[in-house]
C-alpha cells in the first residue's frame, strides 16, 4: 500500500465510499426499529420477517427465482454452443451477433424486445417473455466465458483425443465439457445474477400480471423507501455477491474474460 | 508388402504446395523418420497419415489397404504430439487408460494394461498424478506410454522431444530407441535435428520444400549424400565448387578454381567438363603444421583462421591459398598428436583420395 502517493490512495477510498456506502446504509436501515429512513432507533429484524408474511413480495421472487433459473440454464446451453463454435470455426458474423446484445443499451434492448413480441410474434406478455429476453441478454456472457476458456487450451488435446480412438461426440463428452465446465458454471451464475437484478428490460416486456422483485421494490418506492425495501434489497445484494463471488472461485479467469 | 506405404502424395495449401509427390514405404517394426527444416512439408505428411489432414492427390496404404476416408479414431495408429497434449484433467493413469476405454476394453484388461505400459516408461508411481505436477521428460514419457499402450500399428511421433532441454534431450533418445525395439512397433519419427535423426532411425527421409530428397539409412545418408542439399543438411562439410578433369573407372580427377587439382574416387562413369560440388566432411580432414610424408594425394597450404577447441575435438577453420575456406575436425587425443596449431599458423591441410564425394549439379 505504501508505495502509492497518499492523495492516490485517498482517491481510491472515496471511489469505493462512494460505491458501497450507499448499499451500507440500506443494509444498515434494513435493521432499523422504524418506519422512517432518517435516524436510528434500534435493531430489528422484523422487517425481514413483514417480507416473509407479504403475497405479492413471495409471489415476485418465486418469479424472480424461476427466470433466472430456467433463463440462465438455456442461456447456458446456447452460450456453450455459441463459444464453441465462435472457437472452432471462427465465423466472421457470429461473434458479433452474440455480444451485441451485451454491449447494447438496456434500454434499446427493452424496446425492441417489446416490439418483437408484440407487433411479430403477437406474444402475451407474461413469463414466456421475460424469459426470452432474459435469454437473450445472457447468452453473450456465456459465450464469452466458454470461449475464452477454450482459446487458453492446447488444441493438440482434442486432435489427441480423436487420434486414440475417441469419435467427435465421445471427445466432447470425455475432454470438451469437463474442461469447459468451470467456465459454463460461472457463466450460468452470471446469468443467474444478471437475470435475478434486471430491471429494464423485464420492466418492458412484463405485462401485466407477472412481477419479478426488481419490478416489486420498484413498485414499493413509488409510495415511500420503506424499511422492507431495504431488507428486500439487502437479501437481493447478498444473493448477487454471493453467486459473483462463486463464479469468480471456479474460474478465477472469468473477469479477464469479460473485460 | 509394406506397413505403411506413401504413393505420390500431394498437399497444397492455396498456391504453396505443401507435399509434392512423395512416395515412401516404411516397413513393419521400423524407427523411420522424416528429417527437414522446417516448412519442408514432413509435419504435414505426418497429420496426413494421422488423419487430421486429407491429401489433395495420391494415397495412404495400410497393410496395402487405403486408408482414404477413415477417420482419426479408426486409424490404427497413435500420434506423440509434440506438446504432448495429455488431458489435464485426467491422472497419468487415466490419460493412459482413455485409449483402451475408447476401443471397449474391459476394466481389468484396462487396469493390467496400464500397469505394464507405466512399468514401461518408469513412471509406475506417478499413476495418480495429474500432468501439471510432472517434470517434462515424465510428460513425454506419458505421451509415449499413451500412444503405445492400444498397440497401435504404428507410432507417429511430431517432433517429441523439442520441447525437452539438450541434456534430457540426449537421455530420452537412449530411452527411445530401447522403447522402440522392445514394443516392435513401427515408429514414424519427424524431427529438424539431423543429430536426432541420425541417432534414432533405421532410415531416414531427408525433405525440402515439399520433396523427398533422399532416403537411405543414416551413414549411407552421411557418407554417400545424394546431392548438396543433403550433404550440407545432414552433419557438417565442406563443399568445394569443381569441375571434372579426369575420370577412369576409380579414380576421379577434379579441378577447383582456387584450391587447383584435387584427387578423388568415384564409381560412376563421369563425363570430363561436368561441374559439381565436392564434399569433405571435416573429420576426415588432417591438419599439419609440416609437409606430411604420409602418402595423403591431397595437400593444400593455408593458414589457422579460426579454432574452436570444444574438449574432445578442435575445430580449426583454415584459408588455404586460393582464398578457399576449410573446416576440419582434429581428435585432441589422438596418439602422437604434438601440439595445437594457434590462429594465424602456417599449416598444411590433407585428405586421403577417397575422403570425399562429388556431387553433381
Amino acid at each position: 500500500m505504501s508505495r502509492f502517493p497518499l492523495w492516490l490512495r485517498a482517491a481510491a477510498l472515496a471511489v469505493y465510499a462512494f460505491l458501497y456506502v450507499p448499499l451500507a446504509v440500506v443494509v444498515l436501515f434494513s435493521f432499523n426499529d422504524s418506519q422512517l429512513n432518517a435516524e436510528w432507533v434500534g435493531f430489528t429484524t422484523r422487517w425481514y420477517g413483514r417480507l416473509l408474511h407479504d403475497e405479492d413480495m413471495l409471489r415476485a421472487a418465486g418469479n424472480s427465482l424461476l427466470i433466472a433459473l430456467v433463463s440462465s440454464s438455456v442461456a447456458t446451453l446456447l452460450g456453450a454452443m455459441a463459444g464453441l463454435a465462435m472457437h472452432r470455426y471462427k465465423p466472421r458474423w457470429l461473434p458479433l451477433l452474440v455480444l451485441t446484445p451485451v454491449a447494447m443499451p438496456e434500454i434499446l434492448l427493452g424496446v425492441s424486445l417489446l416490439l418483437f413480441f408484440r407487433q411479430v410474434l403477437d406474444l402475451t406478455l407474461g413469463l414466456v417473455s421475460i424469459l426470452i429476453a432474459h435469454v437473450t441478454f445472457s447468452i453473450g456472457f456465456v459465450a464469452v466465458i466458454a470461449r475464452a476458456r477454450l482459446a487458453g487450451m492446447d488444441e493438440s488435446i482434442f486432435e489427441a483425443a480423436r487420434d486414440l480412438g475417441a469419435t467427435p461426440w465421445a471427445t466432447f463428452r470425455r475432454i470438451t465439457l469437463p474442461l469447459i465446465l468451470p467456465a459454463l458454471l460461472a457463466g450460468f451464475l452470471m446469468a443467474f445474477t444478471l437475470s435475478i437484478d434486471d430491471f429494464v428490460i423485464t420492466f418492458f416486456v412484463a405485462g401485466v400480471g407477472v412481477n419479478t422483485l426488481p419490478l416489486q421494490i420498484y413498485s414499493m418506492i413509488k409510495v415511500a423507501v420503506t424499511p422492507e425495501v431495504n431488507a428486500l434489497s439487502t437479501l437481493l445484494t447478498a444473493l448477487t455477491l454471493t453467486l459473483i463471488i462463486l463464479a469468480s472461485r471456479i474460474a478465477p479467469d472469468l473477469l479477464k474474460a469479460r473485460a | 508388402m509394406s506397413l505403411l506405404e506413401l504413393r505420390n502424395l500431394t498437399r497444397r495449401f492455396g498456391s504453396l504446395e505443401a507435399v509434392k509427390d512423395v512416395s515412401l514405404a516404411i516397413e513393419a517394426g521400423e524407427f523411420f523418420t522424416l528429417l527437414g527444416p522446417s516448412g519442408c512439408g514432413k509435419t504435414t505428411i505426418l497429420r496426413m497419415i494421422a488423419g487430421f489432414d486429407a491429401p489433395d492427390g495420391g494415397e495412404i496404404l495400410l497393410d496395402g489397404i487405403s486408408l482414404a476416408g477413415v477417420p482419426p479414431e479408426k486409424r490404427p495408429l497413435h500420434t506423440v504430439f509434440q506438446s504432448y497434449a495429455l488431458f489435464p484433467h485426467m491422472t497419468v493413469a487415466g490419460n493412459i487408460a482413455f485409449p483402451l476405454e475408447m476401443s471397449g476394453k474391459s476394466a481389468p484388461e484396462i487396469r493390467r494394461r496400464v500397469g505394464e505400459t507405466l512399468e514401461l516408461v518408469h513412471l509406475a508411481d506417478k499413476a495418480a498424478s495429474f500432468p501439471h505436477e510432472l517434470s517434462g521428460g515424465q510428460k513425454q514419457r506419458v505421451a509415449l506410454a499413451r500412444g503405445l499402450v492400444n498397440q497401435p500399428r504404428l507410432l507417429l511421433l511430431d517432433e517429441p522431444l523439442g520441447a525437452l532441454d539438450a541434456k534430457l534431450r540426449v537421455e530420452m533418445q537412449s530411452e527411445l530407441i530401447a522403447l522402440q525395439r522392445e514394443v516392435g512397433i513401427g515408429f514414424v519419427f519427424v524431427t529438424h535435428s539431423q543429430q536426432e535423426a541420425l541417432a534414432l532411425s533405421h532410415r531416414i527421409a531427408v525433405m525440402r520444400d515439399g520433396r523427398v530428397e533422399q532416403c537411405d539409412e543414416p551413414d549411407t545418408l552421411y557418407t554417400q549424400p545424394a546431392n548438396r542439399f543433403v550433404a550440407d543438411f545432414v552433419g557438417r562439410i565442406n563443399l568445394v565448387e569443381v569441375e571434372v578433369t579426369a575420370s577412369s573407372k576409380v579414380l576421379l580427377g577434379l579441378r577447383s578454381p582456387c584450391l587447383g587439382e584435387i584427387a578423388a574416387t568415384d564409381p560412376r562413369p563421369l563425363a570430363v567438363g561436368e561441374r559439381g560440388v565436392f564434399a569433405l566432411r571435416p573429420e576426415l580432414i588432417r591438419v599439419h603444421g609440416h609437409k606430411e610424408s604420409a602418402d595423403l594425394k591431397n595437400r593444400f597450404q593455408g593458414r589457422v583462421r579460426e579454432l574452436l577447441y570444444l574438449g574432445d575435438v578442435t575445430h580449426y577453420r583454415v584459408e588455404l591459398e586460393g582464398g578457399q575456406r576449410i573446416e576440419a575436425l582434429m581428435p585432441n587425443a589422438a596418439p602422437g598428436r604434438a601440439k595445437f596449431h594457434e590462429i594465424g599458423d602456417a599449416v598444411w591441410v590433407c585428405w586421403r583420395h577417397d575422403a570425399g564425394v562429388f556431387l553433381r549439379d
